[in-house]
């Protein structure tokens, strides 16, 4: 009994402290910069951790919530443009020059007002069915920036976009934004770790495994559902913003359904059922996208298949570990762990 | 909605499940028809009828899993025939499940204390429950309740049978329940597990009434003071144990076979 007490207790801090892995991560990413140039901290590590975050927010809806949605790039695209939009860009006609600090809380507002409603149209189905709604949104909204010049100068889009300067700190200059990449990513990370065990996001996981049930429980599905979308919405948001400050610019080709795919496949490739996975999957692909090409050269074939590259490594992925590089890390391990004098326990 | 007045007068006199003419079909079929019955508040009552007589059917309308073709349902003098389950439970009713419905993915405690959460505020709550929480206490007394302490923090997946059923019935425990519809809570129970369960059923403090659902008359009868039974569903005969074991009609129906 004592035993089993202790067991439980040990599981609740083993969020805090008790896993090295995450600390050294920490660690390792706080001092890159120590060993890594410009070109590395902005193009690998900056992409991993932005697209992780856009991903992280297709994880929490899918891994808690069951929810697979392919509008998750859409709405870091609308973030993205609605910054463009209020904040100062080379579309003088366009944008409302309205200060960053004013742009930003703007964008992200809008980002999530339109994820939300984005939801609400999408809880109505179930399965399959929300993938194709939340595809549909996606292409909707592509094709819409493409054809709109009012708001969203159609296939050239917004240029020149301002980014945040203040405390005599360029926060567009490599250094600095990886930081501040950092930390967004980072605290992203922890609150999705933190919410998975906190009332919402347990009730969300309820959801995902018997919603019958969850309603006999007292909750209401549909809204638990929906304000996950919010959530996830917000979190998306806050990766268009800084994907948008990265570039300077955003166009129709950066919310393309392509690239909404691409979002998934992150978030399938690095695993679904943890956080961390989609961090890891954005880094894979963010090397094969990166180097694919080179290597393919390297090796005499053409460069311009890079892409067959990516699509094999994640029929390969999927087709050895449906639960992603995640699963495939947490299956070594198992195999691999000390049988510890409890564990037998476990599986009584 | 109804005024204070309306609602303090129906305190004392109403009834805690009052069915009237309620119809259920399925395409041609009437899964239920005309159903009229009437509770007490602390009453245990159990419906009897073979497969097929509508006695799921009737839970699931009770509970709005399924809504009444026509007919009415009062809860405690509310009328609660077109609200949504959750509503129906934030007011007190629960049910089990004939086959466990649970979150075969969440430990134990989890489970629970989602069934303690969906009856009381801060269902979206961001911030997770701190150990003085008084959700968290009233989880580990229902843990304790039927017997899971020992698989408390175990996976649901991982349970023998038995315990999720316990567990089936400590969702149904969570919270200030005043009507509980238990849904063939025995079957597949070991002996020793059934008496657990009637130990479980008797000792529920007297205000809380139930209908329990359940073919095993040993448990059945031994639990409940009233009997309705249902064929084709209707219901055909109501009273209380010794009556309805004596009735020859019922006995022919439904004690016949297997159970002499």
């Amino acid at each position: 009994m004592a035993l089993v007490q202790n067991r439980g207790a040990a599981r609740a801090q083993a969020f805090d402290f008790g896993e090295p892995a995450p600390w050294i991560v920490a660690v390792v990413l706080i001092l890159l910069p120590l060993v890594s140039n410009g070109f590395f901290l902005s193009e690998i590590f900056g992409q991993t951790l932005i697209l992780g975050v856009i991903a992280l927010s297709l994880m929490f809806l899918a891994g808690y919530g069951g929810m697979v949605s392919l509008m998750q790039l859409t709405i870091a695209g609308v973030a993205g443009y609605m910054f463009a939009l209020f904040g100062v860009s080379g579309s003088h006609n366009i944008s409302l020059n309205w200060p960053w600090w004013l742009a930003t809380p703007m964008a992200l507002a809008l980002a999530t007002l339109f994820g939300t409603v984005g939801g609400a149209l999408a809880v109505r189905t179930e399965g399959i069915y929300t993938i194709m709604i939340t595809l549909a949104i996606g292409a909707a909204f592509y094709f819409f920036t493409n054809q709109n010049y009012a708001l969203f100068n159609g296939h050239t889009g917004m240029n020149s976009i301002e980014t945040p300067s203040f405390w005599g700190v360029d926060w567009r200059a490599s250094l600095p934004f990886y930081y501040l990449t950092l930390l967004v990513a980072g605290a992203c990370y922890f609150a999705v770790d933190y919410l998975g065990r906190a009332p919402f996001g347990l009730a969300l996981q309820g959801v995902r495994d018997n919603p019958r049930r969850m309603a006999a429980l007292g909750f209401h599905v549909n809204a638990h559902r929906i304000a996950a979308y919010a959530f996830a919405a917000f979190l998306a948001g806050l990766g268009g913003i800084l994907q948008v400050w990265n570039y300077k610019q955003i166009s129709p080709g950066s919310v393309s359904p392509d690239a909404c795919i691409n979002v998934l496949i992150i978030a399938v490739v690095g695993g679904v059922t943890r956080p961390v996975g989609p961090f890891i999957g954005a880094f894979i692909f963010v090397m094969l996208r990166t180097f694919a090409l080179d290597f393919l050269r390297e090796i005499g074939l053409d460069g311009n298949r890079f892409r067959l590259l990516i699509g094999v490594g994640f029929l390969v992925i999927v087709f050895w570990s449906p639960d992603g590089v995640i699963g495939l890390w947490e299956r070594w391990r198992r195999s691999h762990a000390p049988a510890r004098p409890q564990g037998g326990g476990g599986h009584g | 909605m109804d005024s204070v007045a309306q609602r303090l007068a129906n305190v004392g006199s109403s009834a805690a499940l009052e069915l009237r003419g309620v119809t259920r079909m399925f395409g041609a079929l009437a899964a239920l028809s005309d159903v009229t019955m009437t509770v007490r508040p602390g009453e245990r009552r159990a419906v009897l009828g073979s497969n097929g007589a509508g006695k799921t059917t009737l839970f699931n309308c009770i509970t709005g899993d399924f809504l009444p073709t026509s007919g009415a349902i009062r809860f405690f003098g509310e009328d609660v025939t077109s609200f949504p389950p959750y509503e129906r439970i934030r007011r007190g009713l629960r049910r089990t499940y004939q086959i466990s419905s649970l979150f075969p993915g969440l430990t134990v405690e989890d489970n629970i204390y989602l069934a303690t959460r969906g009856v009381s505020r801060g269902r979206f709550s961001f911030l997770r429950p701190g150990l003085s929480d008084p959700l968290k206490a009233a989880t580990r007394s229902l843990i304790e309740a039927v017997h899971l302490t020992p698989v408390a923090q175990r996976k649901v997946a991982e349970l023998a049978y038995g315990q999720q059923r316990q567990l089936e019935i400590a969702l149904a425990l969570a919270g200030a329940p005043r009507f509980i519809l238990f849904d063939e809570p025995a079957a597949g129970l070991s002996p020793t597990e059934r008496r657990e369960l009637i130990e479980i059923l008797t000792s529920l403090p007297s205000h809380i009434g139930y209908i329990i659902i359940e073919h095993d008359m040993d448990v059945a009868l031994r639990v409940v003071e009233s009997v309705t039974m249902m064929h084709n569903g209707r219901i055909f005969k109501e009273g209380n144990p010794q009556e309805i074991e004596a009735d020859p009609e019922v006995q022919e129906l439904y004690l016949g076979g297997g159970h002499g």
